[in-house]
């Protein structure tokens, strides 16, 4: 199962454990961890769902395309970090 | 007389206290954090803090303990974006106005937002529903940001005699009315005046920047606001708009402080209009009148004598209850305290992060 990484940042506000969850795409992924930690939804993303401006998701060290859906895909093996991106300051 | 003071700054919130006669600062809350405004309660003695983190979005805070400890609530959310949806994307970018309901209406807050929409709580804070009667007006549509990308509701005015009673200020969407909790909504600036808008269109109610609105909450009938080109007054429950010239050293600014008793008395802290934004001759300064506009008094005792570039935003300048303590937070970090009206001016501290509200915790 695809490994969620949460940057340190984000713990000082709200839990943010690293989870390995099923899913085979970003999107479902991060839902599969917000089912279980519902308040670190709106910290990733925006009322519309999409990914929050000055927030950056990794695939395997690759930087996600597709910041609306998330529908990047994931393998069983994969590695998702959610970070900061340096664009919020 | 309010011995408390919230100051909202954009590396956390500080409570000042008026021990034996001087005013101390207390350790921040949320240290790092922007907090763009927070609230007392005094219906349940509950403080609320909206935060605007920089990567995670807007949070909002509560705390039943006086800061000791602190719960995190649902941010107002806005519902799903229709397809091909006009206008701003249907998202929140900040808190800009947080209000208590009246005060039968135990637990009901008003919560003005950037991108313009207006949202109402009646359980503590714990969920938020937007009013689409406002949201879904297709004025909102001729709206546009002012100092920032999209519109904002910066003041939501609640009639203390009748809290079914709403004014809101909008940057740039003019000045708005309710007068049934929300359900139906008319546009009620004329006579304020947009000098930034093409010749036929400056007279325009719907697409007025008035920085901030204030209510007498004595006489709520009258109102004052520091609009973009210049101060503006109402007499008649925004129904009309007188603007006041000839003030000096400048009509610009944006906040406005209005005495909780008298609808005379107001207070402005003016800057070089709209290019510059400066204390005029880098003199930092407080206008005041007590006659409802005809004559203003430039107050500057105890203010910095030396050159200075403060600014005070649309929530920076604040008054107590009792008409007679004021507050005064700038962007440079400066806060200062009057416990006579204005007369003369205490420097709290010159070194706080920069300021964008305070408020007399009541």
């Amino acid at each position: 199962m695809p490994t969620v990484v949460f940057t340190s940042q984000l713990q000082r506000h709200v839990p943010s454990p690293t989870c390995e969850v099923a899913g085979e795409t970003v999107s479902a992924a991060l839902e599969a961890v917000f089912a279980e930690h519902r308040a670190l939804r709106g910290y990733v993303l925006d009322d519309q769902g999409n990914l929050r401006k000055h927030v950056a998701v990794f695939v395997d060290g690759t930087r996600v395309r597709d910041r609306e859906r998330l529908s990047d895909p994931v393998r069983p093996d994969s590695e998702i970090h959610v970070l900061q991106a340096l664009t919020g300051g | 007389m309010s011995d408390r003071v919230r100051v909202s700054t954009r590396k956390g919130l500080f409570t000042i206290t008026r021990r034996g006669g001087r005013w101390d600062i207390g350790a921040p809350d949320f240290l790092g954090d922007p907090v763009t405004l927070a609230l007392d309660d005094p219906r349940d003695q509950t403080l609320y803090a909206a935060l605007n983190l920089g990567h995670f979005g807007v949070k909002l805070r509560r705390s039943r303990d006086d800061g000791k400890t602190w719960d995190e609530l649902e941010a107002p959310a806005y519902p799903a974006q229709p397809e091909g949806a006009l206008g701003a994307p249907w998202k929140l970018v900040q808190i800009w106005s947080l209000e208590t309901g009246g005060k039968d209406e135990r637990g009901t807050l008003w919560a003005g937002t950037i991108p313009g929409g207006l949202f109402r709580s009646r359980d503590h804070g714990q969920s938020w529903h937007l009013l689409r009667s406002l949201w879904d007006r297709p004025e909102r549509l001729e709206w546009f940001g002012g100092g920032y990308d999209y519109p904002g509701i910066h003041s939501v005015a609640v009639d203390p005699r009748d809290p079914a009673r709403l004014t809101l200020g909008i940057s740039c969407g003019g000045v708005w009315v309710s007068e049934d909790a929300g359900e139906t909504w008319r546009v009620s600036a004329t006579g304020m005046r947009a000098t930034y808008m093409p010749p036929d269109q400056q007279g325009n109610p719907n697409t007025q920047d008035p920085h901030r609105v204030v209510a007498c909450p004595a006489r709520p009938e009258t109102l004052w606001s520091q609009h973009h080109c210049g101060i503006f007054r109402s007499t008649d429950a925004a129904a009309t708009w007188t603007e006041i010239t000839d003030v000096a050293p400048s009509s610009f600014g944006f906040a406005v402080a209005v005495h909780p008793g008298d609808p005379d008395v107001a207070w402005f802290v003016p800057a070089i209009k709209d290019e510059r934004r400066v204390p005029v001759d880098a003199r930092f300064v407080v206008t005041r009148t007590r006659d409802g506009g005809k004559r203003f008094d430039v107050l500057s005792a105890g203010l910095p004598q030396e050159p200075s570039y403060d600014l005070v935003y649309r929530h920076g300048l604040a008054v107590d209850a009792t008409g007679t303590r004021l507050a005064m937070g700038s962007t440079t970090g400066g806060l200062w305290i009057s416990e006579d009206a204005g007369d003369s001016w205490q420097c709290v501290s010159l070194n706080l992060p920069p300021i964008s509200a305070v408020r007399f915790a009541e």
